[in-house]
């Protein structure tokens, strides 16, 4: 009866089975290690799509296992992709600024390159001082550190607030908005520090690194499958055991979790701020492979698609979120991308451009109406035995 | 014997209705105790009280040999303390199987990186199987509780209440919607109960009542109207005028 985590869940298995061969299958197609049938653009759009689901897979935990529906998680991934944007954009300009400085006859001072990156990176908010978000800015290793820590610390600071005043339902759904919202109007003002609505940009280049971008999108692909992989090993468990009783408890029924003495209050904080560190680190592998980040990002509506992802794929299990997102986003992109064939009606062209949007709420409405499991449920109605125990 | 809870002058306001009206109660170790009243008369409130639920306007609930006070503490404290609650409509966790529903009553630290990291022991197990043994569903262990009859959700409940080994359980109203033989049982398990903790039964039948066959504290408009045993107490002319009279 006490068999280990992995032979009660053996669907872990199989997922991880199927996002390594996944990797390879892709990484064989390649531009950079391959045969070149996969561009390397699309590439990129696959490497973001695993750092979608490794998001879709914390908000699962949160909304599907915890019942508590954040529409704010999309305000992590955005700072998590804003901290390692700001190491990425630093190192390269500094490169820059120090070649080209470095033709000069007397070699640059301290000063020098630090006013030099200042004004090709704040020029375009008419600056060219260091605000003091920047001030670590120049070490990867802290940089990093911020990709968990910061997102972390504004869940705990939210999270400790909204729980202790027992908000839950839709008053909480709205607050998570709020934050979000706020966060994002921040970002765009210039006095953010953050190069307002311009963002950070020109994120998919390596400092001091050579390779072609065939090859780094190849390497960021690898990384957010690995993330994906050990994000899903680490929530399977976390759901597995006496702590997942706990939180489906608390989403079930959570006054009831308080009578047998669960706090239930700490238990959310933890879910709220492990999930907000998992989006963090999904943002900081996404980023770079988007290539930008802008405020826009971080709007609410973009933590509202993250919901419609994991409801489409179906709550409660974690391969529901994958698949959800992985469908609803490729498809999306399909759709958006302009590849999609406009139907024309004769008196009327349907442009999937602006009709997607309306296709994606239908199914949304669809899904919540008819099939509450999602995606996901499918896979339950295949998986169900027929029951022993109606003899 | 020793007080275990001594609630005295307590008094709670709903929106200017007196729902508890400067209500006073003791219960010993290992007492068992049958609460009785008409609908409305606060029995439910009187437990909502005690467990954190609800904060009283007035009055002072003290616990244990060290006589804490029990007013502002947060719920899960006072089930910590040792305060166990079964609730008038069975509340157990449906999608989860009867096995998980015992292990996470079972009393052991509530703290959640402990919980995050605990793996049950073999003996952690047995206890499980003995206390599904104990409420009947010895059978039932890795059912799905939701699939369970009512009468057996509330059973589970009870076991889980159990589990978490309190000195003072509050049970409301539970042989409700039971058939006769259901109610026979829990009778017995709630009787065993109260051989080693203090047990405080909310109940309208009074068949119940009779088997259980213990002091009877009668609750009216948030006040006790009669205390002692259900002979003395139905023989009350005020017991008989606003409750079994109806
Ligand atoms: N949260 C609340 N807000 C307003 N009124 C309340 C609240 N809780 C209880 N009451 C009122 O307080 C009174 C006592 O209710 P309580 O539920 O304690 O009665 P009870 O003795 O358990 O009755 P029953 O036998 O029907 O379960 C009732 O009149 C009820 O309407
Ligand atoms: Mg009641």
């Amino acid at each position: 009866m006490n068999r280990s985590f992995i032979a009660r869940n053996p669907s872990v298995l199989i997922f991880l089975a199927i996002l390594a061969l996944f990797t390879l299958v892709v990484t064989v197609l390649s531009e950079g290690f391959g045969v070149g049938l996969i561009s390397t653009s699309f590439v990129k759009v696959l490497g973001k799509t695993l750092c979608l689901c490794l998001i879709a897979i914390a908000m699962d935990l949160i909304w599907g296992y915890t019942g508590i529906l954040s529409l704010g998680h999309f305000a992590f991934f955005g700072l998590g992709g804003y901290m390692i944007g700001m190491w990425l954009m630093y190192e390269r300009t500094r490169l820059i600024v120090v070649n080209s400085l470095s033709e000069g006859v007397l070699p640059p001072t301290p000063e020098e390159i630090t006013a030099g990156i200042g004004n090709q990176i704040f020029g375009v908010v008419g600056s060219s001082d260091f605000p003091l978000i920047w001030a670590f800015a120049d070490s990867l290793v802290l940089q990093l550190t911020f990709v968990v820590l910061v997102p972390g610390l504004l869940a705990l600071v939210f999270g400790w607030l909204a729980f202790r005043s027992r908000v839950t339902g839709v008053y909480l759904s709205i607050l998570t908005q709020a934050m979000t919202l706020g966060l994002s109007l921040y970002l765009f003002q210039n006095a953010s520090g953050l190069r307002g609505n311009n963002g950070l940009s020109g994120l998919q280049n390596l400092p001091g690194v050579t390779a072609p971008q065939s090859v780094v999108s190849l390497w960021f692909f690898w990384a957010s499958a690995l993330a994906l992989g050990l994000g899903y090993l680490l929530i399977a468990w976390v759901v597995s055991g006496k702590f997942g009783s706990v939180i489906r408890g608390i989403r079930d029924n959570e006054a009831r979790v308080r009578f047998l003495g669960y706090s239930v209050e700490t238990y959310k904080l933890v879910v709220f701020t492990l999930t907000a560190c998992i989006a963090g680190i999904a943002g900081a592998l996404y980023y770079p492979q988007a290539g930008i980040i802008n405020p826009a990002e971080v709007a609410p509506i973009a933590s509202i698609y993250l919901a419609v992802w994991v409801a489409i794929g179906g709550r409660g299990r974690l391969y529901g979120a994958v698949i959800g997102t992985a469908f609803v986003s490729l498809v999306s992109s399909w759709f958006t991308g302009g590849q999609a064939p406009d139907v024309p009606l004769g008196f009327y062209t349907v442009k999937w451009v602006d009709w997607w949007l309306f296709l994606l709420g239908l199914s949304f409405v669809l899904v919540t109406l008819y099939a509450p499991n999602g995606i996901g449920g499918l896979i339950d109605l295949l998986k169900r035995k027929p029951r022993e125990t109606d003899v | 014997m020793n007080t275990l809870l001594e609630v005295s002058g307590v008094t709670v306001s709903f929106d200017g209705f007196r729902a508890i009206n400067n209500l006073s109660f003791q219960i010993a170790d290992a007492e068992l105790r049958a609460v009785i009243g008409p609908n409305g008369a606060g029995k439910t409130t009187f437990m909502d009280i005690v467990t954190g639920k609800t904060r009283p306007d007035t009055g002072h609930i003290l616990w244990g040999d060290k006589s804490l006070s029990l007013i502002g503490m947060s719920e899960a404290k006072i089930a910590q303390a040792g305060i166990g609650r079964k609730f008038q409509k069975p509340t157990v966790f449906e999608e989860q199987t009867v096995q998980e529903n015992l292990m996470m009553a079972l009393r052991k630290d509530r703290a959640s990186l402990a919980v995050l990291f605990f793996k049950p022991s073999t003996s952690d197990f047995e206890r499980v199987e003995d206390l599904a043994e104990e409420i009947g569903l010895g059978e039932a262990l890795l059912r799905v509780s939701g699939e369970l009859s009512h009468g057996q959700k509330q059973w589970l409940e009870i076991g889980m209440l159990l589990a978490q080994e309190p000195q003072l359980l509050l049970v409301d109203e539970p042989a409700a919607g039971m058939t006769p033989a259901e109610r026979e049982k829990t009778t017995a398990i709630l009787v065993e109960a109260a051989k080693t903790r203090a047990v405080v039964v909310v109940e309208h039948d009074m068949e119940f009542v009779r088997r259980l066959n213990c002091k009877v504290t009668v609750l009216h408009e948030g006040a006790v109207l009669a205390e002692g045993s259900l002979d003395h107490v139905t023989k009350n002319q005020d017991v008989i005028d606003v409750y079994l009279g109806r």
